[in-house]
């Protein structure tokens, strides 16, 4: 039964919120609206950080023989680089910022699920970003054994100091966090759905997020677990990983690429997830192959859990032909999704905003990072640029690509939805094309300095190893793809400084979000139209296109078959449960 | 990839599920072929003349097969990256907006759905097969190899131990310790420990290290592996070309890492052996065996 509800007007109306205002409001808030705003500005500052590092590796490595850093130095910021970007932006950015701002209001929901574990998730994740940064602080400098810490490299005889504890405690608070939010988010998809949105109505964000979340119930409490038994070796003289102990150093690296690899995938999927929807939204057509895309994403979830091991084929100690036969096979649900996204553009009228431009170049992108991925997961040729600039390049083109141009086109697309206000298009143009440039740049250069034998992770390099003129291309990339950021950047400045107010539906949308006002009201809907499909707000606007019912709903007497023959929706009304 | 039905057109023959093949899916197969033909002839035929898109050939028998297989997957990418971007372009240039008519909503094709999941299933599985074939060959072990050596990688340098002929205990210990300040020197300098390799023969490693976990790697024989304490690591390898080649700890290992180099040195086995009988005559005059 799904009937329009209108709410009386006054009931959800903004005067209507009560409570603090201002900073108050700030750190007292429960709504999903202000800790998922509070999480991507938190978020994309950390990012703007680990961006700075990163300009600072690249410039140390523009030449031979560089000391513009010290070597101790060098190795802290490639650390810290690697553990904010990864940690503190990619993950948190997608589930904590725009999932957590943007899930409920696709499912039709006033809040999250557990409102207070949602701000406790928060602070867990300021704290933790703030301990691991605040390393710098220490006398001994920050962590400097990578961001995968490996035993026994991390233990406190070679890594003595309060850095890298901070490290390990921030991971250990910032992991809470991401399972709060996994948490959250689950209980929200599965019980505060609205009337008619069953599963497979759920806009394929959603069903991204959902499997993400569960990835994360599944990775990180073996990081956590990991971590806290690594403390125990620095602190309480446990030996778990030394072998003087009669402990095992490679068990740090299958407990930490247990979590790794579903890790990799907890970063994409949301991307994944948001490029979907604008791929359908800027193409005014609805998701090509969709329940096909949903069990694709089972898939690489379920896959991820089985392939850590092609991280560790150079140890020796693992069984090569499964790791690699599992990790060739993610090849195959990801290569449904680029031809459901090239699907889905097919035939379509395609608008190329500043979302739908972001998520073009993540396509093109994402796709090399995909194909140097699959060249990894064989053992032998893993032998040869195992810990090279070519696993550099290669998970930089996949990371990069989901997490900027993914996390761009989510931002663009969604921030007319956060704030209610536009950004400009023109910024947002220039920064996709400056970056899409700079990116080609910064990368391609580091796949041939791989294979001619540069390792990660080196602070310098001699003028006789024939290295510097493409370290050189890469640093100049580099410096491209710091303007492209600035861009946007602006742009959010821009918007902030002059406002241009957002329509609640500036794109057309399908999903439900766009039923509420931008931004939403304090309990996010006044009505909700009725759920038929998995574009509510399209057929509502646009009655004479709607989706066409494509599964055998029940009490319909009508199959796949039929439907397709005739090219019209299912006319038996359905009926809602 | 859905280029079925002209537009609107309401029997939209692409979306019903084909019963014969009919004209459009005979095209489709042979367009479909195409592709095929290029993925499977560009492994197999991947073999001298292949093109090394910037790797090494291998100076070993075992770098060789890895370069091979290389090659092979790397042209097998290129062909599947290079049509699959093409669908992109195409759609993003054919299908931009010129006016506001709503496209027609199709949403499924199931014969093309079937085609794009089984169709990276078979890649999926030749890339599988050469794998193996090409991993038994590198990961396999010689029952005699002509030299032994012990390989110990430590903060920040290698010790390399000579075992002439098979388990004889005496030998020679080559040790240099990496110099930190040293870096702005050749990469072939003689400051950098040094392992000497008799050409033409094949070469066993016995690897492992006294604190944290390092990488043997030369980037010319496109082979590396982990140098770890409490798990030694044995592979062997059939040199096939003289000269000195870099080499260098790939795996992170502390402050010093980036100097933690050392070189590979091949000579014809008369050289090696004069050199080897040189190098134990030596150590047995001054007796330094620690």
């Amino acid at each position: 039964m799904t009937v329009l509800a209108e709410r009386p007007s006054g009931l959800a109306h903004p005067e209507a919120e009560h409570g603090p205002t201002g900073l108050l409001k700030w750190l007292t808030s429960t709504d999903h609206k202000v800790i998922g705003k509070s999480y991507t500005i938190t978020a994309i500052a950390f990012f703007l950080a680990a961006g700075i590092m990163a300009m600072l590796i690249r410039v140390q490595l523009a030449g031979p023989d560089s000391t513009i850093v010290s070597q101790h130095t060098y190795n802290e910021l490639f650390t810290m680089h690697g553990s904010l970007m990864l940690y503190l932006f990619a993950g948190p950015f997608a589930f904590g910022g725009i999932a957590n701002y943007i899930i409920p209001l696709q499912v039709g929901a006033p809040d999250m699920a557990f409102p207070r574990l949602n701000a406790l998730s928060y602070w867990l994740y300021l704290t933790g970003g703030l301990t691991m940064i605040g390393g710098f602080l220490t006398v001994g400098g920050a962590a400097d054994f990578g961001w995968v810490a490996y035993a026994p490299l991390s233990d406190a005889v070679n890594s003595p100091g309060a850095g890298p504890d901070m490290w390990i405690v921030a991971l250990v608070l910032t992991g809470f966090s991401a399972i709060f939010t996994g948490v959250n988010l689950v209980a929200t998809i599965f019980y505060l759905r609205a009337p008619g949105l069953t599963m497979f109505r759920l806009p394929i964000f959603t069903w991204n997020m959902l499997v993400t979340a569960i990835l994360i119930l599944v990775a990180f409490p073996v990081l956590t677990a990991a971590l806290v038994m690594l403390w125990c070796d620095r602190h309480l003289g446990a030996h778990i990983y030394t072998v003087s102990g009669g402990g095992v150093p490679v068990l740090w690296q299958n407990l930490f690429w247990f979590f790794g690899h579903p890790e990799v995938y907890i970063l994409a999927l949301p991307y994944f997830g948001m490029v979907t929807e604008v791929f359908a939204v800027f193409s005014r057509k609805p998701v090509f192959g969709y329940r096909g895309m949903i069990f694709a994403t089972i898939t690489i979830g379920a896959l991820s859990t089985a392939v850590w091991a092609h991280h560790m084929f150079t140890t020796g100690t693992v069984l090569l032909p499964f790791f690699s036969l599992m990790s060739y096979l993610i090849a195959v649900p990801t290569g449904i999704k680029f031809f459901n996204w090239i699907g889905t553009m097919w035939r379509g009228s395609l608008q190329f905003t500043s979302a739908m431009l972001f998520a073009v170049g993540f396509l093109i992108v994402f796709l090399f990072g995909g194909v140097t991925g699959v060249l990894l997961a064989s053992p032998p040729v893993d032998f040869y640029v195992h810990d090279t600039y070519f696993v550099i390049a290669h998970f930089h083109e996949v990371l990069f690509g989901s997490a900027v141009f993914g996390g761009f086109s989510g931002l663009y697309y969604w921030y007319p939805k956060m704030t209610g206000r536009m950004l400009r298009e023109g910024l947002g143009k220039a920064s996709f094309w400056f970056m899409f440039v700079g990116f080609w740049v910064t990368y391609l250069p580091q796949y041939l300095l791989g294979l001619r034998g540069m390792p990660r992770r080196i602070a310098e390099y001699s003028a006789s190893t024939g290295w510097a003129g493409l370290n050189l291309i890469s640093t100049v990339g580099a410096f491209i793809l710091f303007v492209a950021a600035a861009f946007t950047v602006l742009n959010l400045w821009v918007s902030w400084r002059s406002p241009e107010v957002a329509p609640a539906n500036p794109w057309d949308g399908h999903t439900l979000e766009w039923a509420a006002a931008s931004p939403p009201v304090h309990h996010n809907f006044t009505w909700l139209p009725p759920v038929r499909s998995e574009r509510p707000v399209w057929d509502f606007n646009h009655p004479e296109h709607t989706t066409q019912v494509h599964r055998r709903s029940e009490g319909a007497a009508t199959g796949v078959e039929r439907v397709l023959a005739t090219g019209h929706p299912d006319t038996g009304e359905e009926t809602e449960r | 990839m859905t280029a079925g039905a002209p537009p609107n057109s309401p029997d939209a023959s692409a979306l019903s599920v084909a019963e014969a093949p009919s004209p459009r899916t005979a095209l489709w197969r042979r367009r479909l072929a195409l592709p095929f033909l290029l993925l499977g002839g560009a492994v197999v035929l991947a073999g001298c003349n292949a093109p090394s898109f910037g790797a090494f050939r291998g100076a070993t028998v075992q770098g060789h097969d890895t370069f091979k297989l290389w090659s092979g997957m790397m042209i097998a990418g290129l062909v599947v990256a290079v049509i699959v971007w093409g669908l992109i372009f195409w759609a993003v240039f054919r299908y931009r907006r010129r006016d506001e008519t709503i496209p027609r909503q199709f949403h499924s094709n199931l014969v093309l759905e079937i085609i794009y999941t089984g169709l990276p299933v078979i890649i999926v599985g030749g890339i599988f097969y050469f794998t193996v074939l090409t991993e038994n060959n590198v990961d396999a072990l010689a029952k005699r190899p002509a030299e032994i050596v012990h390989v110990t990688a430590y903060r920040w340098g290698w010790r390399f131990n000579y075992y002439s002929g098979n388990n004889q205990s005496q030998h020679v210990l080559i040790a240099t310790k990496g110099q930190p300040q040293a870096v702005a020197l050749p990469a072939t300098s003689s400051v950098y420990p040094q392992l000497v390799l008799p050409d033409d023969s094949t070469v066993e490693i016995y690897l492992t290290s006294v604190d944290v976990v390092h990488e043997f790697w030369v980037p010319e024989f496109d082979f590396g592996r982990y140098a770890q304490p409490g798990h030694p690591n044995s592979w062997d390898f059939t040199t096939t070309t003289t000269g000195t080649f870099r080499g260098q700890c790939a795996e992170y290992c502390g402050l010093y890492h980036a100097e933690m180099l050392f070189t590979v040195k091949v000579e014809p086995k008369a050289t090696f052996q004069r050199w080897l009988a040189h190098q134990q005559s030596a150590q047995a005059h001054s007796g330094a065996l620690s």
